[in-house]
């Protein structure tokens, strides 16, 4: 009876996103001259992050003990992931603040279903799928001209880096999910921090260079504070065969405790809120 | 005579109330600033990137120059930035736009109040954080001599006003379209690679540096951060050029916002 109930409930889940994402969609798809400037701006920025990246390069340097083909899994990770930013997190997320500030997050709150599902997945933006596209290119680039060479002719071998780099790859969807729900709904107590988020999504840059690249503080800051490692440098040394144990459990844990943290977090948010206008 | 005197103190006037009103608002936002001051990390990340890279000083940089340029890069980025685009799509697209053309001023004057006051703002928490990378690398704090500073101060002033007249002109793509803040991204990737902030111009290939030195984009960034920075700079060809593509691209601002505010209008009838 239990488990018939929250398979339904699960269903209903499943059908109500579709929804969502099908409504979000057209709406989106209204504004065609979007999807130009997002190519453009992916371009741009891939062709510049490259540019920099093969300043940093030349002569045959390398950046924290990465090689070249190394350092552009970091960079396609990284570009997936905004990607990913620009499809479901900023499209939903972003909008918590301004709900917040006009007392529409009442309306949020009365529905039958559960407010954090309604405020991260109503929207869904098709724009990020460039971003999303250039990085696994990118991947696959790097991969393939990456030393030592993974073995393409033995299936097998090949499906535990690929597995254990996506597994971790999801691990770092959750945490940035989990970092970015934080800051928007860090709204409910100082309404007036709207573009937090934004300073989540400029500093985050530094995800595009591994994280051995920079002096140790910064490496324990990009560690421990803001999780820039568990982004893309844990689940790049995953694709390349070289994951270690220690960072992945940590890679798991880090992602499993921030899905925990945000619930709990949000919990307490809406206890603390007390609508637009009292 | 009398009344050239008039006019000044009345413009002196009108300043004066519109930087005081939109600096108590401002003060307002004092929490949402300190962010935005915080979201310009951006050149002390890249300058963590160079200082592990031995890339700097094979482009005859040492590491104390890298670490003063990029200090000086994220001194510079601070004040030049113009986020127009985004205020002014939101007043045009809920007509709160059309109470300020009644008004006898022009209301890119009320915009461009609001940015020096969001400067003055921003001020105190750019030098906290210059202040913590000081203790955190103390011998990479710029110390330009009191001239200097003056010069560089204004090349950071000179900076901004090109960067608002350049924002101003993306701008008037609001009177065409409901979304161009989507425009602000497309502008903000040459700017970041070309205006040296992510890398130092004297690192590129000589073909590619002559290519951004084509564009405004090093003299928002490059020019006042080198010349904060104390690097040997040629002031005043630095200075000539920002006056040149202002020059250039005031009259063309202005041409689009006459041409934008009658399809404002009509848009509004």
């Amino acid at each position: 009876m239990v488990r018939a109930s929250r398979r339904s409930r699960l269903q209903r889940y499943r059908r109500t996103l579709l929804r969502f994402w099908g409504t979000a969609l057209a709406a989106e798809l209204e504004y065609g001259a979007n999807a130009l400037v997002e190519l453009l701006a992916v371009l741009g920025n891939l062709a510049g992050s490259l540019f920099v990246l093969s300043l940093l390069y030349g002569n045959g340097r390398s950046l924290g003990g990465w090689s070249w083909d190394a350092a552009l899994v970091v960079l396609g990770l990284y570009t997936l992931l905004d990607g990913f930013t620009s499809c479901l997190l900023q499209p939903n997320l972003s909008k918590i603040v301004g709900h917040v500030q006009n007392g529409t997050l009442d309306f949020v709150l009365l529905k039958p279903i559960d407010s954090q599902f309604w405020l991260s997945a109503r929207q869904v933006s098709p724009w990020g799928l460039p971003g999303v596209l250039a990085g696994l290119v990118l991947i696959g680039v790097g991969l393939a001209n990456a030393t030592p060479p993974i073995g393409w002719r033995d299936p097998i071998a090949l499906l535990q880096p690929l597995g254990l780099g996506f597994t971790l790859l999801l691990c770092a969807a959750a945490i940035l999910y989990s970092l970015w729900f934080l800051m928007a709904g860090l709204s409910i107590w100082f309404v007036k921090v709207w573009n937090a988020t934004e300073v989540l999504r400029t500093t985050l840059v530094a995800g595009r260079y591994p994280v051995s690249a920079y002096p140790p503080a910064l490496r324990l800051l990009f560690t421990f504070v803001l999780p820039v490692a568990f982004l893309t440098t844990v689940p790049a040394e995953a694709l390349l065969g070289r994951a270690s144990t220690g960072w992945v459990a940590g890679s798991l844990l880090a992602a499993v405790l921030s899905l925990i943290f945000s619930r709990v977090f949000w919990r307490r948010a809406l206890r603390h809120y007390t609508s637009a206008s009292s | 005579m009398r009344r050239s005197r008039d006019r000044a103190r009345r413009s002196w006037r009108i300043a004066r109330a519109l930087l005081s009103s939109q600096y108590a608002t401002m003060l307002e936002y004092r929490a949402e600033i300190a962010l935005w001051a915080l979201a310009g990390v951006l050149p002390l990340i890249m300058l963590g990137v160079w200082q592990g890279s031995g890339a700097g000083v094979a482009a005859g940089l040492s590491p104390q120059a890298l670490g003063r340029y990029f200090l000086a890069a994220f001194v510079v980025r601070q004040f030049t930035v113009v986020w127009l685009i985004h205020v002014f799509e939101e007043d045009a697209l809920q007509g709160k736009l059309s109470p300020q053309l009644l008004q006898p001023l022009h209301p890119l004057w009320r915009y461009l109040a609001s940015h020096l006051a969001e400067q003055a703002t921003r001020l105190p928490f750019v030098l906290v954080m210059l202040a913590l990378v000081a203790l955190w690398q103390p011998g990479i704090l710029p110390m330009p001599g009191p001239g200097r500073l003056l010069l560089a101060v204004l090349a950071i002033a000179a900076a901004f006003a090109l960067r608002f007249i350049l924002h101003i002109i993306l701008t008037m793509a609001c009177f065409w379209t409901e979304r161009a803040a989507a425009l602000d991204r497309l502008l903000l990737i040459p700017y970041l690679f070309l205006s040296g902030l992510v890398a130092p111009l004297s690192t590129f290939p000589p073909s590619v540096r002559a290519l951004a030195e084509a564009t405004p984009f090093p003299s928002m960034l490059a020019f006042p951060a080198a010349l904060l920075a104390g690097e040997p700079v040629n002031v005043a060809a630095g200075f000539a050029g920002i006056g040149a593509w202002c020059a250039l691209l005031l009259p063309i601002a202005l041409l689009l916002w006459r041409t934008g505010i009658r399809r404002y209008a009509a848009l509004g009838a």
